[in-house]
């Protein structure tokens, strides 16, 4: 494939993040017809003509040969009007032609994607950072895996790697065509950078981890282009069986010519008849026999095959998904489990505090100030929370000291008190105040373990309300002050909308989701209940993920998963569909086989209607290729004994024009049928989530029954166009 | 008319539970024998065998069956029980003979009533069917194995003990006292010597004596139970099922055709038994029946309920042939018109019909013979109306509708396949049967066990037909001499056996001075295709299976394509019928349809 045919997408300027944006939208909005698309693909459809580019395609091959094989006898020895003969070669040629240019035009749109990422793959210059401490200043692609460069504001981020030091806002949209910027930072779950991105605020160091070339980007355009496409596990089995077929056809087309023989032996001995003159019929003539096997083999799968491959590699790349593999989008839609992290897939972000439960001797405004004293050095979002909730209490009349209100929380921690940081050991943080009250909020049986320690009392009525509020779906904490509990904060979680209707979407489609969770087993039960969710996994460590992963696999299910963090690319790599978030470290995108470069949980779903498209536009076009051959035998068998068997003619329920106006009929049907399921091949069959038998009486409706009957009405109007315009007799 | 069709498929259906349940629990080794049956089996129980090893087995059987068979029939002129003193046959005969009696095929290029011994009958044929039978069955079996996901197929030698002794024998043995109730013959005894009522009704002999009636007898009744239930259908006589000694009255015509079907359907319900998934056999069952009521009702409908049309008046009538070297491009040829014959037609062609069965009997016969590869015949196939030969010669092709005892549902297997394949793919998975995914190795076991049999019947049957080979040996031209070629080869591909008829492919004794001319040429081909059709198509769906059971099984999901409702019946009978009529439409055509549309008589 010569670089010459590449697409040449509309002039953007090279390097402003503006104009990479603007060219990777418009690559999504090219049509599937695109002028420049078709040209490219038009040439490039002459070139595959070489036979060792055939050879791949074994239909096509066929189709091929066979061609060059009518040509000759064509000329050679002409069995019937050279007129007919030659217009026969003309559609067979351009059964090849019309195949190679759907695979061209799949690989060009493929391209034309790929062009646009490439440009992040400019060479840019590159600070390498020594192991001196010196900087010196080398081109991106000279980096190797390993080194270590440093990315200011402003500048391009050379090559695939982690962040090592700082913390920066980096705008992404390069690759993923969203405008607003992301958050990087060295040490979290948020250090992968990738090549080609720029790099808006701060400074950092990345540790570059894919070698320029090497990169996912890189094996992802190769993929695109068609360029390195090794074929999947189901497109060997079916190029198998259309191989399969043609043999067979081969075969029943071969024994046509002896039996026609025999036919004309017969009727030319036969003087009852009175037809003693030698009896001629096209069933000896190669070139027609040729056309029949053409019509026969199915040139529609053969010649769509490629593209439906590409083409569903260009469907995941307009979603935003980089595979490492053909293989890996085929085998999304043989998914059986989808493992969905309930932060940020299920629920909205994190848990937000919503209510105050005062105990025995408290008030709700008192556990909201303990609370929220207790969680001012409490970073997370949750603490957050508690310290927002507590300063929209009303102001209750008579309340104690300090009770509440728009007074700032700094106000009411005394000089002197000491924050106690959350550990995963007490599971607790707080506030040691200078009288030496210690005020202490956690889970609830960190705290009571500690308010034990400290000789205080457990009323059992406590445990029956922490309980409470876990079975409906709320995550409770406890408040304690010294050794006495004072009340209970109820974290809740804030559902997303519509993630009902999505998994009954996907156990429609047969999917069983599992929501994973570092929650208590009573909270996450209530919130998968709440959000429709087939099982969950609750206090999900990587190793429980892991090892929930394996025991799926051992029932002999197929397992998806998102991840984006170093602790879950254990088990992003044992899942058979990994996707990693492009905002995770590096670790996680190594042992995925997908990044999605949108970092969405909700992603996956997605994937698995892509892999599903693959696999059912294989099947319903296949289909689709074997019912036509019905309608090509009604109209070609009796064409072929016209010479000697006339009677045949009953046997054409389509009543065509004339022999040769039929076989050229059914010819020229298979061959512009090709062209006009390229759409479909390049969109793929709608997929739609009602279960596999109703989906199978769907496509076996339109794709089995249409195959059939579609023909019958293609070759009788073509029959009566190509007498109405007299190129046939 | 139709009752005696329905009463058969009915009866054969409500035998066919109890049988199917008895045969799973035979073939799952749950009987308990008495001591010394155990002692036999555990003899020979070679212990459990993988799909190679059951292949090994099964070929070396074989193998062994045909250098015994081959010695039987050489050496049958020294042989004792020989009454009427057989000679040789020619070896190609020979050859063929003995391929076809080992590969279940029964293809006769001999008259059995006029070549072979009492002792080639019992020391060759008789054993041969039961073996032969057995083995389609075993395959069957070792099949399901694989399917359930066992760890081993089974053992080869302990299979044909338990199908030959728990299954063929009794019934043979129950079987065979009815039909000796009926009047077939069962003695050792050589040719009976009767002198006709009239004189010279026999023709005279050189001398000018009339000459006596001679009525070969032998073990016939030991022979015709397993000739049907192990669908083998070689005849002891020539003429087969409609041999009065064969086949006496219609009553035991009735229990022949119920004796061909009985096994071909219990093994459905064995294997939904075995597999412990009667919903999926169950639809099987379904589609098998709806094509086998399809088949046999259109030979009864075109053969009973239509006239004979050589016996019909013909108008003349002028056809327009393509001729591109004539004026205009098209030539005329006439066919002259025929004044009818003065005989009666209202019930449908008689032509070669035993009337004393029944006037739809050799229809239905001929549809349930040809359907499950049995290969006997009660009428003259040759003789049915064109387009009601379509039936047999469909039977053939597909081989699945009910087919051999276990190389039917073997077929079927191989078309379910492709079937699962395909749709398999428009539900968006990799395609599975039985929780297993089928992949690249399961297609290729499969497209080879596809393309065997039409290769086999095609590519000899377009070679003889072009050639002296097949010309010179049909009886008649035209068309119906193509019917007759591509019939021949149908049935040795199928291994079904049946002869349409009216083909010159008798060498006779090895001494014979004026044989067939092209015998030899008929005794290889289809000794060849009758070796390769029943070999590959069964190795391979062994090796399937085995595939198969090596795989993890995959949960069944809402997802999954289910193969137990009637969505699956659609696909599956949508895959039979298409690729079954992509394969033989053409040869389908040239055949039995042009001779139904051209001109008749034809060929003058």
């Amino acid at each position: 494939m010569s670089q010459a045919t590449l697409v040449q997408p509309p002039p953007v300027h090279p390097g402003s993040p503006e104009d990479l944006k603007f060219s990777r939208r418009e690559s999504r909005r090219y049509g599937l017809f695109a002028p420049h698309l078709l040209k490219a693909a038009f040439r490039q459809s002459f070139a595959m003509l070489r036979p060792d580019i055939q050879w791949k395609n074994p239909v096509m091959f066929v189709v091929e040969i066979g061609t060059i094989l009518s040509i000759i006898f064509t000329f050679i020895a002409p069995g019937a009007q050279l007129k007919y003969l030659i217009q026969l070669d003309i559609w067979l040629f351009a059964t090849v032609l019309f195949a190679n240019f759907a695979t061209a035009l799949a690989e060009a749109r493929g391209k034309a994607q790929a062009d646009t990422l490439r440009k992040t793959r400019k060479e840019t210059p590159a600070f390498r950072l020594r192991e001196t401490g010196q900087i010196d200043q080398v081109v991106s692609t000279a980096l190797q895996a390993g080194d270590r460069v440093v990315v200011e504001a402003g500048q391009v981020i050379p090559g695939d790697g982690e962040i090592v030091e700082g913390v920066a806002s980096v705008d992404e949209s390069a690759i993923t065509g969203e405008s607003a910027p992301v958050i990087r930072e060295a040490g979290g779950d948020r250090s992968g950078v990738t090549g080609g991105t720029r790099v808006l605020s701060d400074r950092i160091v990345v540790k570059i981890t894919a070698s320029a070339g090497k990169s996912f980007l890189d094996r992802m355009i190769a993929l695109v282009e068609g360029a390195i496409r090794q074929r999947t596990p189901n497109e060997i089995a079916l190029s198998l069986v259309l191989s399969a077929f043609t043999l067979i056809f081969l075969i029943v087309t071969a024994a046509l010519w002896p039996m026609a023989l025999n036919a004309e032996m017969y009727m030319q001995s036969s003087p009852y008849l009175d037809a003693t003159q030698p009896l001629k019929s096209l069933g000896t003539d190669v070139p027609t026999l040729v056309g029949l096997l053409v019509c026969l083999i199915p040139t529609t799968i053969g010649a769509l095959l490629a593209a439906i491959g590409i083409a569903g590699m260009d469907r995941a790349l307009r979603a935003n998904i980089l595979a490492k593999s053909g293989k890996a989008v085929e085998v999304a839609g043989d998914v059986d489990t989808l493992l969905l992290d309930k932060t940020g897939t299920i629920t909205v972000g994190n848990r937000r505090a919503t209510q105050f439960i005062p105990l025995d001797g408290y008030t709700a405004a008192d556990v909201g100030r303990l609370a929220a004293m207790a969680s001012v050095a409490d970073q997370t979002p949750e603490g957050k929370s508690i310290v927002d909730l507590f300063q929209k209490l009303p102001v209750e009349a008579g309340a104690s000291r300090l009770s509440a209100g728009t007074l700032p929380l700094e106000m009411v921690i005394p000089q002197g008190a000491h924050f106690v940081e959350f550990t995963a050991q007490t599971r607790m943080s707080g506030l040691d105040l200078p009288d030496g009250r210690k005020i202490r909020k956690g889970a609830p049986d960190s705290v009571f373990k500690y308010v034990q320690h400290s000789n205080g009392r457990i009323a059992p009525s406590v445990q029956q309300q922490v309980d409470e509020v876990a079975s409906r779906g709320a995550t409770p904490l406890v408040v304690c002050e010294e050794s006495k509990l004072a009340g209970l904060v109820v974290l809740e979680d804030i559902l997303k909308p519509g993630m009902r209707d999505r998994f009954e979407r996907l156990r429609r489609m047969g999917l069983r989701t599992v929501m994973v969770t570092g929650d208590n087993p009573l909270t996450a039960k209530a919130i998968a209940e709440q959000a429709g969710v087939d099982a969950f996994i609750a206090q999900a460590t990587p190793e429980a993920k892991l090892e929930y992963i394996r025991k799926e696999q051992a029932d002999g299910k197929l397992v998806a998963m998102m991840g984006d963090g170093t602790n879950d690319a254990p088990a992003l790599a044992q899942a058979d569909v990994g996707v990693a978030m492009n905002s995770g470290t590096q670790a996680a995108k190594e042992a995925g086989n997908m990044v999605d470069l949108d970092s969405d949980p909700t992603k996956l779903i997605e994937v698995v209607e892509i892999g599903k498209q693959l696999l059912m536009t294989r099947g319903a076009l296949t289909t689709f290729s074997i019912a036509n051959d019905l309608a090509k035998y009604f109209a070609i068998v009796p064409a072929l004994f016209a010479g000697t068997l006339p009677w045949l003619k009953a046997f054409d329920v389509m009543n065509l024009h004339s022999p040769t106006s039929a076989i050229l009929s059914a010819v020229i049907f298979n061959a512009i049928i090709i062209p006009l399921l390229i759409p479909i091949a390049l969109r793929g069959v709608e997929y739609r989530p009602v279960g596999a038998d109703a989906l199978l009486r769907r496509n076996l409706l339109i794709w089995g029954l249409g195959g059939v009957v579609v023909p019958f009405v293609g070759i009788k109007l073509l029959d009566v166009v190509l007498f109405a315009v007299g190129v046939i007799q | 008319m139709w009752s005696l069709p329905l009463l058969i498929i009915v009866t054969t259906i409500l035998l066919s539970f109890p049988f199917g349940r008895y045969l799973a629990w035979i073939m799952d080794g749950k009987y308990n024998p008495p001591g010394w049956l155990r002692w036999i089996e555990d003899r020979l129980d070679t212990g459990a065998q993988n799909w190679k090893q059951y292949t090994v087995a099964l070929m070396l059987f074989n193998t062994m069956a045909f250098v015994v068979g081959y010695a039987v029939l050489q050496l049958q002129a020294f042989l004792p029980l020989n009454p009427d003193h057989r000679g040789t046959l020619s070896p190609t005969t020979i050859f063929n003979t003995v391929t076809s009696f080992m590969t279940n095929t029964n293809l006769q290029h001999y008259s059995g009533d006029q070549h072979l011994s009492h002792f080639s009958q019992i020391g060759f044929i008789l054993w041969n069917m039961f073996t032969s039978a057995a083995v389609g069955f075993c395959v069957l079996a070792a099949i399901i194995r694989g399917l359930r996901g066992d760890s081993h197929m089974g053992n080869y030698y302990k299979d044909m003990w338990r199908v030959i002794v728990y299954a063929f024998i009794p019934v043979s043995l129950v079987m065979g006292v009815l039909l000796m109730a009926e009047g077939q013959p069962m003695t050792f005894e050589g040719q009976a010597q009767i002198a006709t009522v009239e004189d010279g009704a026999m023709g005279t002999a050189p001398d000018g004596k009339p000459n006596p009636q001679m009525i070969v007898r032998g073990p016939v009744a030991a022979i015709m139970p397993i000739k049907h239930l192990g669908t083998n259908g070689g005849g002891f006589y020539g003429a087969n099922s409609a041999h009065p000694y064969e086949n006496p009255t219609a009553w035991s015509n009735f229990l022949t055709c119920v004796n061909i079907l009985i096994f071909p359907l219990s093994l459905i319900v064995m294997f939904g038994r075995m597999l412990n998934n009667m919903r999926h056999a169950m639809v099987i069952y379904a589609v098998m029946t709806i094509m086998f009521f399809g088949m046999a009702g259109w030979a009864i409908y075109w053969d009973t309920l239509h006239p004979n049309p050589g016996l019909t008046a013909h108008e003349m009538q002028t056809y327009e042939a393509a001729d591109a070297t004539a004026p205009g491009g098209k030539r005329t040829i006439d066919s002259p018109m025929i004044a009818g014959l003065p005989v009666d037609q209202e019930l449908g062609n008689l032509e070669g019909k035993e009337l004393r069965f029944g006037t739809s009997a050799g229809a239905t016969f001929a549809a349930i013979t040809t359907a499950v590869t049995c290969g006997s015949v009660n009428c003259m196939h040759d003789s049915l109306n064109p387009l009601a030969g379509i039936t047999p010669m469909t039977g053939m092709w597909l081989n699945c509708v009910y087919g051999g005892k276990g190389v039917g549902m073997v077929n079927m297997l191989v078309y379910l396949i492709v079937g699962v394949f395909l749709a398999g793919l428009m539900v968006g998975r990799t395609p599975e049967y039985l929780g297993k995914k089928v992949e690249a190795r399961e297609m290729k076991l499969a497209m080879l066990a596809l393309l065997i049999h039409p290769i086999m019947i095609l590519g000899p049957t377009g070679l003889f037909a072009a050639l002296d080979w097949g010309r010179g040996a049909t009886n008649n031209p035209g068309s119906h001499g193509f019917s007759e070629i591509l019939y021949e080869f149908s049935s040795a591909s199928a291994n079904n056996g049946s002869g349409f008829e009216g083909l010159g492919d008798t060498y006779g004794y090895y001494d014979n001075q004026a044989p067939a001319p092209f015998s030899p040429h008929w005794d290889i081909a289809t000794g060849l295709v009758m070796l390769i059709s029943r070999y590959i198509p069964i190795i391979a769906p062994i090796a399937l299976a085995a595939s198969l059971a090596a795989k993890k099984l995959t949960p069944f999901t809402a997802g999954t394509m289910r193969t137990d409702n009637v969505t699956f019946a659609f696909v599956l009978l949508g895959t039979v019928l298409l690729v079954g009529a992509l394969l033989f439409l053409p040869a389908a055509v040239l055949g039995p349809v042009a001779e139904h549309l051209g001109p008749l008589p034809f060929g003058g």
